[in-house]
């Protein structure tokens, strides 16, 4: 009989192609997403060396990083230029490195451009029990639909791009089961959220988190991406969600995805994936749906959450010396006094967008709560970021955009934007920003920006009233 | 790749838990297509305070600096580790690092070196006043007061680095097994190829 295996051991058993004497091994990758920031220096180094992409098949790029997201044609349909002239460089660069190496590519003013996080799993190119690489941290996020799917610098970049295959150590494993059902209005945001402020920012370090439970099982796929697209803000390498039938409707179809017979061969082998009766992770942590609220963000890292209903908090509560001092720093830079309600704190900015939240089901949730409201007059800037150009055109043909311009926010074209603040898109300096993205780190939206991560029914709440807001009271 | 044995000189006692991708090297610092130049960039909030470490004449050109728990979290820019390389930084000490940052540490030349808290708050204290030396092919770090704390790595790491090699061309010697395993999914799963289009 052979040993009980978890879902991240049966996939890197499938791809190990080598194993080293002390334990490393190379690992072959089945799909390279490639974005323009992080590179331009992997083809130089190429170049240089006169190397060639090992497998181009497997390779897709697309820009979405430093794209601004504003009308790209003008109304004549031609491309608009690029005014920074950093970002146009970084994005030339992609357009004409991507052809010379035979790379497929999918040109900013496609239909089928976005977020590459978004991307992936829309086009099916993104595959359960694959191993996905991106030089973007966020490559978690494909574990949603059951892919070892990692982010990778720039050297691992070249390195694939030259071998198809990464020199890694196995990592530990660890178990984070959500069981029973969440209550009214907790998205999937809300789950990470609050699975985040339990393990902590560092909890998952040298783990790959399987997200098991019940109220994992329920949550539909753009759900899933949400938590698996976090697994990094808990320190984690990877996150992963086992493919079930849900997985398998969604990525039928879909134009990368196998056809016809290969389908049936596909869906078998996947089904083989889930995690055996028996395999034990390394660490398990379990964690009761019922517990979670509305979820809001009140310092600089990903582990400062709190219910929307909770105050800030006071930095000599936290047991560990360094937590009370990293807290009021925190607290400092986000001009946030202990024992204030966030409920009354204003925001002036609000940002739904990033692969975290930018799918269709994430406009809806949006657009639920904004529907004949407005926004409220102190919040200056609000805009909405679709992830990509598709989910830009299924929100048109639901009508979305108009119940969000109706509201008075911007509807904007596909990208990263405010998430990271290197397009134009970015938080002035001491203001406030309810944002759906996933880092509240300093600086991140913006030198000075402060942020608060939420879902993005909770933005749309903080749109209405101006103060970050429980969502539920705009319910009723 | 510089390879990296002995390097001795003052320490910048950073200390900060937590230090983020974004702390530094903030995203604004990433438009680039070229590898070098990130050190004017390098926390770049932080030395907005006059008092900062890496712009005080004491710490000038320091070749190691000592870090707080989960070092290089958040972003995977490599561009964290060629900012730190271009501060002329070569070893970093903390108790740990990201996953991703130590992996971008070694490949460009950096030694992610992992002592435990009790060892990094006392080379915190001698960083204050005095140089610390480290010795990558003993695994040591000692300073002139008789501390002397062992550390481990990865032999592979440790290869890497004492060589200055490249991974590419000894991952090229691979060849014959990566090419085995291709055929191996081409004939047995070869819907894992996406489609032509
Ligand atoms: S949306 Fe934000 S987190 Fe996601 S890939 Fe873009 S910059 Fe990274």
């Amino acid at each position: 009989m052979t040993k009980a295996r978890t879902l991240y051991e049966k996939i890197w058993d499938a791809h190990v192609v080598e194993q080293r004497p002390d334990g490393t091994c190379l690992i072959f990758i089945d799909r390279h997403l490639v974005h323009e920031v992080t590179s331009p220096q992997a083809f130089a180094g190429l170049r240089a060396a006169g190397r060639k992409v090992r497998r181009p098949d497997l390779t897709l790029a697309v820009p979405d990083h430093n794209v601004p997201t504003t009308a790209r044609r003008d109304a004549a349909g031609n491309k608009l230029p690029i005014t920074d002239a950093e970002s146009a460089a970084q994005l030339a660069a992609l357009a004409k490195n991507a052809p010379d190496f035979g790379i497929r590519y999918i040109e900013e003013t496609a239909l089928e451009q976005g977020i590459v996080h978004v991307v992936g799993p829309e086009q099916g190119f993104s595959l359960p029990g694959a191993t996905i690489v991106c030089g973007d941290s966020h490559t978690a996020c494909h574990g949603g639909i059951g892919a070892l799917a990692f982010g990778i610098g720039t050297s691992e970049v070249e390195h694939v791009l030259a071998t198809q295959t990464l020199l890694l150590q196995p990592a530990k494993t660890m178990e984070v089961r959500v069981e029973g059902e969440v209550g009214p209005a907790v998205s999937a945001k809300d789950i990470i959220l609050h699975i985040t402020g339990v393990i902590g920012a560092a909890g998952g370090t040298g783990h790959v988190i399987e997200y098991t439970g019940s109220a994992i099982r329920s949550l539909s796929i753009e759900g899933r991406l949400t938590i698996s697209n976090m697994a990094i803000e808990g320190g984690a390498r990877a996150g992963l969600i086992a493919p079930d039938d849900v997985t398998f409707a969604y990525l039928k179809d879909r134009p990368y995805a196998p056809k016809g017979d290969d389908w049936d061969a596909a869906v078998a082998y996947w089904k083989s994936l889930a995690t055996d009766a028996g395999a034990t992770y390394d660490k398990t942590v379990i964690i009761n749906a019922a517990d979670i609220a509305p979820s809001v963000t009140w310092g600089t890292s990903p582990e400062d959450v709190v219910p929307i209903t909770g105050m800030v908090p006071d930095p000599a509560s936290f047991a560990d010396p360094s937590k009370q001092i990293a807290a009021a720093k925190s607290l400092e830079y986000m001009g946030l006094t202990p024992g204030t309600k966030l409920s009354d704190v204003e925001v002036q900015n609000i940002f739904i967008g990033s692969c975290t939240n930018s799918r269709i089901e994430d406009m809806r949730a949006a657009a639920a709560i904004l529907k004949g409201r407005k926004k409220a007059d102190n919040v200056k800037w609000a805009i909405v970021v679709p992830g990509s150009g598709l989910v830009k055109a299924q929100a048109e043909a639901e009508g979305l955009d108009k119940i969000f311009i109706d509201a008075g926010l911007e509807w904007r074209e596909p990208g990263c934007s405010a998430c990271l603040a290197m397009n134009p898109d970015k938080v002035p300096a001491g203001e406030r920003c309810a944002s759906t993205s996933n880092r509240n780190f300093v600086g991140r939206q913006g030198p000075g920006a402060r942020t608060h991560l939420v879902s993005p029914a909770m933005a749309a709440a903080a749109a209405v009233t101006g103060k970050l807001t429980d969502v539920r009271e705009l319910m009723a | 790749m510089n390879p990296l044995n002995q390097v001795e000189g003052r320490a910048i006692p950073l200390g900060l838990k937590n230090c983020d991708t974004d702390v530094i090297i903030p995203a604004h610092w990433l438009k680039t297509v070229s590898r070098e130049g990130l050190g004017k960039g390098a926390f770049e909030t932080l030395r907005t305070d006059p008092d900062n470490l890496f712009d005080s004449a004491e710490f000038q050109g320091s070749p190691i600096l000592i870090g707080g728990d989960n070092f290089g979290c958040g972003s995977s820019r490599e561009h964290a580790a060629w900012a730190i390389g271009d501060l002329g930084i070569r070893v970093v000490i903390a108790p740990s690092y990201s996953d991703i940052f130590s992996g971008n540490a070694v490949k460009n030349g950096i030694l992610p070196l992992v002592l435990p808290q009790e060892a990094v708050d006392r080379l915190m204290e001698v960083a204050q006043t005095d140089p610390i030396s480290v010795d990558l092919e003993a695994q040591t770090v000692t300073t002139p007061f008789q501390d002397r704390f062992r550390f481990e790595i990865d032999p592979f790491r440790k290869m890497c680095l004492l060589g200055g090699l490249d991974e590419i061309s000894i991952t090229e010697q691979s060849d014959a097994a990566i090419a085995a395993h291709e055929e191996k999914i081409s004939s047995n799963q070869p819907w894992m190829i996406p489609a032509a289009q």
